[in-house]
């Protein structure tokens, strides 16, 4: 094999890729009355990819990745309210702004330890948290913001209304969540990807082939920012309302679990993740409502401690370890 | 000859310990330049601060007459000043390919392209073939980085440095912790370095010293003692009091 096959190797589309691909489409038309639960499933799954581009490729902790998902998420409600209820000009700009966000706080993530990045991105969540509890003649404080009323989704195909079942709504966050897919499979594939994972594995060494490191971070967290800004301005979008509950420490939690289950750096973590994550909320609090975090703690401390691989391949149960 | 890298009284102090003391080294173009001196002469230290990664507390560096005392540690590497470690610094979740790749690509200036895949551009397979050729790694081009022979990742290092393209190439011990019987193929690979490449090489292992530099310079307490051609050092006697430990036999080969 020769080193141009080699390399094209990595960017090739791989066959349960397609499979993804076609059952996300398929699941908008054969569930219609799961719409809601899938929209949230979509949207969680953005943002862990977001959070898989910092984690995964450039190994940058957080604790804290809901100051950007709750930024967008405030952001797009609040363009609605005030400005338009326009969908599409309001992701656009909770994007924007959120990536803006994003560069500006990635100052604070390219010094110091692990540790550090946890404490620091804990922080700036927590930060705009009180930010958006005090704010309360912009955001309705602890009450959230109510009486944001979407428009319809014009788009070159239609108009297409919201509606009390979450058809459309699903349909939007599938489609952005396939946009944002596709821009970082391109990404994570590009010389600009592979740098990400190669200051992850060593970051004296990437200095050391010339590869500008902290130009690298800012990037790539302003990029993941936006990401989650996106996730962020879909949930506000798809339910009319914006509450303190997306900048909450659980948000952030959360999606690291999501990610964590599903699989750090290889781009489909966190889709699979957060399927596995709802689903499993969803299986295990219709049949013990009181208790689900039990199990599925449980189920997370089983699942690191036995690794992954292990738990999905149940013919490597029996076996002892080589 | 020209001369491509030079340093006029550099020292570097780390509290009250002195690392570095009032080094002046020329590098000609081509030069085969081998630096030896006991554990803690500051051999490491001298290249921490020829490539950036720590700042001298005097004196200065010149690349072509030009001064890059203060200039970042990529921007030097893009100047043609490229480093291998000791200790084996590589990226562990790549395959050699993917990192001789990534590496000659951003030595082409395209590292910062984020729309197309990195093995798209032509150059970069090409150079990369080569690399690999000449450092015998075809084989495991397509195995991570983790998971090969130390040998091989040894070879490794010195090629990710040749993919840099570097006119001053600074060989920091690159036969440590190489078993007997691999140690010949790093040599042949060190042996073969491009002829126009200045090479500084810190090495232990006189062997790979005496057959492959033309001139040494020996660094005892971070300043320069002795300095001169194979000949003279290996002949020197203060040379072998202090370093090759032949001290009590005076007059010995």
């Amino acid at each position: 094999m020769t080193a141009a096959h080699g390399l094209k190797e990595a960017a090739r589309w791989r066959w349960w890729e397609g499979v993804l691909v076609v059952a996300l489409a398929l699941s908008w038309l054969l569930l219609p009355s799961q719409a809601l639960l899938l929209n949230e499933i979509a949207i969680l799954a953005l943002f862990a990819m977001s959070l898989d581009l910092i984690l995964g490729y450039a190994g940058i902790v957080s604790l804290g990745h809901a100051a950007f998902f709750g930024f967008g998420a405030y952001t797009a409600a609040l363009f609605a309210k005030h400005v338009l209820p326009d969908p599409l000009a309001g992701l656009a700009v909770a994007v924007t702004t959120t990536a803006l966000l994003g560069a500006a706080c990635s100052v604070l993530i390219l010094r110091g330890s692990d540790l550090t990045r946890l404490m620091v991105t804990l922080g700036v969540a927590s930060i705009l948290y009180e930010l958006a509890n005090k704010l309360d003649w912009l955001t309705g404080g602890a009450d959230g913001l109510q009486g944001v009323v979407m428009g319809p989704l014009l788009t070159p195909f239609g108009r297409f209304d919201f509606d009390l079942y979450g058809r459309t709504a699903y349909a939007y966050t599938l489609v952005v969540l396939g946009i944002c897919l596709f821009i970082a499979r391109r990404l994570v594939n590009s010389p600009f990807g592979f740098s990400l994972q190669a200051l992850r594995d060593n970051r004296l060494r990437a200095a050391s082939i010339g590869l500008p490191v902290n130009a690298r971070l800012v990037a790539v967290y302003t990029v993941a920012a936006a990401m989650a800004g996106a996730a962020g301005a879909l949930l506000a979008q798809t339910s009319g309302f914006a509450s303190l509950d997306v900048f909450d420490f659980h948000r952030s939690a959360e999606v690291l679990l999501a990610l964590v289950i599903g699989g750090t750096g290889y781009l489909y973590g966190g889709i699979f993740g957060a399927l596995a994550f709802k689903l499993l909320q969803d299986l295990i609090s219709g049949w013990t409502p009181q208790y689900w975090n039990f199990w599925l703690g449980l189920f997370l401390v089983v699942l690191v401690l036995v690794g992954r691989d292990r738990l999905i391949r149940s013919r490597t149960w029996w076996r002892t370890r080589a | 000859m020209s001369i491509v890298l030079e340093t006029v009284s550099l020292g570097k102090r780390f509290g009250g310990i002195v690392a570095t003391n009032d080094v002046s080294l020329r590098l000609e173009k081509g030069a085969r330049h081998a630096l030896i001196g006991p554990n803690g002469a500051g051999k490491t230290t001298l290249i921490n601060l020829l490539t950036g990664v720590l700042e001298p507390t005097s004196g200065s560096i010149a690349l072509d007459g030009e001064d890059i005392t203060r200039l970042a540690q990529h921007r030097r590497v893009q100047r043609g000043i490229v480093r291998t470690f000791q200790i084996n610094q590589l990226f562990n979740a790549l395959t050699p390919l993917q990192s001789l790749a990534l590496t000659v690509s951003v030595q082409l200036g395209i590292g910062a392209q984020w729309w197309r895949p990195l093995g798209r551009d032509r150059r970069i397979a090409a150079k990369c073939e080569t690399l690999l050729a000449q450092f015998h790694l075809e084989d495991v081009m397509d195995q991570k980085v983790l998971e090969l022979a130390y040998g091989k990742r040894r070879l490794l290092e010195i090629a990710t440095a040749l993919a840099c393209k570097p006119r001053v190439l600074l060989l920091d011990e690159p036969a440590a912790g190489v078993p007997e019987g691999e140690r010949e193929e790093i040599f042949r690979a060190v042996g073969a370095l491009p002829q126009d490449v200045s090479v500084l090489l810190i090495e232990h292992d006189m062997d790979l010293v005496f057959n492959f530099a033309r001139r040494v310079t020996v660094l005892v307490n971070g300043a320069i003692f002795a300095e001169g051609d194979v000949q003279a050092i290996s002949s020197d006697e203060r040379v072998k009091a202090v370093y090759l430990g032949h001290g009590d036999g005076r007059g010995h080969g």
